[in-house]
């Protein structure tokens, strides 16, 4: 290939190896949190307030609409203006957990919604309670069909942490800046970072696919 | 400072980011869609070949990141030969990353089209091409058009990458005030909210409109 | 506020209905599906809902297992009101506490069976006795086995529902319900989503419910003859309320509304 240097690409693969484990991190710890935070912006949504369905809506749309980076930025600047100073991981984690919160919050709105009216009404007539009808019929039924979009989200949150860098966040971009700027040599650090993306977003992706399917199976779900 | 003080002194700049957002989504959308189009019915074509190209496409710009594939266009191609200013480079890596995903949405929608109506084609002689132009992809447009409205929402996010490049856009300029005046929470907080007048008051309106109008164009409505 | 002076707190007395709608209204903004109901099941007693669609029938069994509010009225089961409760010497609409304590006595068979699919015929039936009732699950096994036993799905009970037939479908889900050891049965519609061959597995059931068990039983159903056999009592609904009742062999044999009558002929020439 084009000026390919094979020795350079040798000699910096260590720093980008390390930089993958931070990605992964921040994936791994940013989903996490969106897991959870979307959890409580879902069920917030059904509440029989509706001030609170109204203002929770309202946020999940607005963040949704506007740009993580953006986002990033505001949580990492705003902080120290009012005397709260995030590190930029912290800021990070806040961010992207946020972002995707809300994403994951449409995404169980959706599984839950396509859990059939009927089985509401059974969980009823065996005098289950609000608790009792959410974990034992509703949710497990609801998880098969939100499978696919937690799943695209993860690979979703992976692809985006490279806007951690913009707040120092040590990912792989980051390093890839990095050792550009100190060797003034792009093409293998941002080509390898490519294939490293690659290299790990297919196959979790068909990986994914295939717990779907497993999952569903187990529950009796066709 | 409040937040109105604010604006009123720097409106200029923020405006001026704005427009260079707004044009950066226009090309980005031209570009992204005509890649959809492209690569969704090279996906179904009988050659393998361009299915092969397709999924290959397809599979590297959904596989990698935006930002990636921004620094790659940017940085790395001129040594390729092709060199392309910023501004170009920003609309360029959006909307082919957002073509990627909306080849899927292409393929997806003239899938849904009921096989009875390529064989009602077929039945009044029409040429492959006659078929896909006249008859398939109208009604894949229309069962397609709600996904794209998200897609649209995602490429107006995206563009806010090409600041990393130095694109003078609505987060460059933000970035650039909030770094003279620490004014962060209102630099960044007039952004957000611009963004989200964009998306929800001027994105999401016109393709609710253009579902609207399609459908009636079909007769659905 | 609606006067509630003409609603006793309690029914009693020897010869209290096991089920008793009264004065019950339910409407749909201007569509009136109940109209002011008056309704009496006994102890035991067997009823069946016919009438064309659209004269509330189902209705009556969702506002009695509490799936629907009603507009105005009271029902009470085992003389106890279910839709409202007593406070301060007076009935108030009931809460869901007072629903929770009073559902237990009314189960429900529905036509679609709403099985949960991701339970197997046996989980469906230990669902209710052990997350509701609070039975250990060694004894809510022996129950759901004996009733699904006796529903003649025991064989089939590690199967999920998608790999059952309708008919097994609805029989799992008639175990399920009496697994909760209801004192009122509803059927609503439950041969109307089966395929005519095993309709007749799930009227056997029922059949035999009847014949051997002292539960009051309440049916909506298309199926005339079915309802003729074993009811002791037929309701014709129209237009949200009873236009006639009586004996299966009086409404069937010598109708005397004209439009009981002309019901029945319509329903006959179908067949």
């Amino acid at each position: 290939m084009f000026d390919w240097k094979w020795e350079f690409a040798w000699e910096i693969l260590p720093r980008l190896v390390v930089a993958t484990g931070n990605t992964l991190l921040a994936a791994g710890a940013g989903y996490a949190i969106a897991l959870v935070l979307g959890l409580f912006l879902a069920i917030a949504q059904r509440s029989p307030s509706r001030a609170l369905t109204f203002v929770v809506r309202e946020l999940v749309e607005f963040i949704r609409s506007t740009p993580l980076l953006l986002q990033i930025f505001f949580v990492f600047y705003v902080g120290p203006q009012f005397g709260i100073r995030l590190s930029p991981w912290m800021s990070g984690m806040i961010a992207i957990g946020l972002h995707y919160a809300c994403y994951l919050s449409e995404v169980y709105r959706g599984g839950i919604d396509s859990v059939p009216k009927g089985q509401w009404e059974a969980a009823i007539a065996l005098n289950m309670t609000t608790l009792q009808k959410y974990c034992r019929v509703i949710i497990p039924q609801a998880i098969p069909s939100a499978l696919s979009g937690m799943g695209n989200y993860l690979v979703g949150i992976f692809k985006d942490t490279p806007m951690l860098s913009v707040i120092g966040v040590a990912e792989l971009i980051h390093t890839a800046n990095a050792i550009g700027s100190e060797h003034y040599r792009f093409l293998e650090p941002y080509t390898m970072v490519g294939i490293l993306f690659l290299a790990i977003s297919l196959p979790a992706a068909g990986l994914i696919r295939l717990m779907e399917g497993r999952v569903r199976r187990k529950m009796g779900l066709k | 400072m409040n937040i109105f003080d604010f604006v009123a002194q720097y409106w200029p700049r923020l405006l001026a980011g704005t427009g260079m957002t707004v044009a950066q989504f226009f090309l980005a959308t031209l570009l992204g869609v005509t890649v959809a189009l492209v690569m969704g019915l090279m996906k179904l074509s009988p050659n393998r070949l361009v299915r092969a190209t397709a999924v290959t496409y397809i599979e590297i710009f959904r596989g990698t990141s935006l930002l990636v594939q921004l620094y790659w266009i940017f940085f790395v191609l001129p040594l390729f030969g092709v060199s392309i200013d910023k501004f170009t480079a920003g609309y360029v890596a959006v909307g082919m990353n957002i073509g990627a995903y909306g080849a899927e949405l292409v393929r997806g929608g003239i899938l849904s089209v009921p096989k009875g109506q390529w064989e009602a084609a077929l039945a009044i002689n029409m040429s492959p091409a006659q078929r896909m132009r006249r008859v398939i992809l109208p009604q894949a447009l229309v069962n397609m058009l709600p996904p794209w409205g998200n897609l649209m929402i995602e490429l107006l996010k995206g563009t806010a990458l090409v600041s990393l490049i130095s694109v003078a856009d609505l987060m460059f300029e933000t970035k650039q005030i909030n770094g003279s005046t620490f004014l962060s929470a209102q630099a960044f907080g007039a952004a957000l909210v611009t963004y989200y007048i964009l998306a929800r008051f001027m994105v999401t309106p016109f393709m609710r409109w253009l579902e609207a109008y399609m459908a009636r164009k079909m007769g659905r409505a | 506020m609606l006067d509630m002076s003409g609603f006793p707190l309690e029914l009693s007395g020897e010869n209290t209905p096991m089920v008793s709608f009264r004065k019950v209204r339910k409407s749909y903004g201007t569509l009136t599906v109940l109209d002011d109901l008056d309704l009496d099941i006994n102890a035991g007693e067997m009823v069946s809902i016919i009438g064309p669609s659209g004269s509330g029938k189902t209705t009556v069994l969702r506002m009695l297992m509490t799936l629907e509010q009603i507009n105005s009225g009271v029902i009470y089961v085992d003389g106890k009101p279910l839709t409202h409760m007593p406070k301060g010497g007076q009935l108030v609409p009931a809460n869901e506490r007072h629903l929770h304590s009073r559902r237990s006595d009314i189960g429900m068979c529905f036509q679609h069976f709403n099985l949960f699919p991701h339970m197997t015929a046996l989980e469906n039936c230990m669902e209710g006795p052990v997350q509701v009732l609070g039975l250990s699950k060694a004894e809510a096994r022996d129950r759901s086995e004996e009733l699904l036993e006796l529903v003649g799905m025991i064989a089939k009970k590690d199967q999920h529902p998608s790999r059952l037939s309708g008919g097994q479908q609805q029989r799992v889900a008639i175990a399920r319900a009496l697994a909760m050891r209801p004192k009122v049965m509803l059927f609503d519609e439950v041969t109307s989503a089966l395929d005519p061959e095993v309709i007749g597995e799930v009227t056997n059931v029922i059949r035999g419910l009847v014949s051997e068990h002292n539960l009051t039983m309440l049916m909506v159903t298309h199926q005339m003859g079915f309802a003729r056999d074993i009811s002791d009592r037929i309701c014709f609904f129209y237009g949200g309320k009873i236009e006639e009742q009586g004996h299966p062999s009086e409404l069937f044999g010598n109708p005397q509304r004209e439009r009981t009558q002309q019901f029945l002929s319509a329903v006959r020439e179908a067949v």
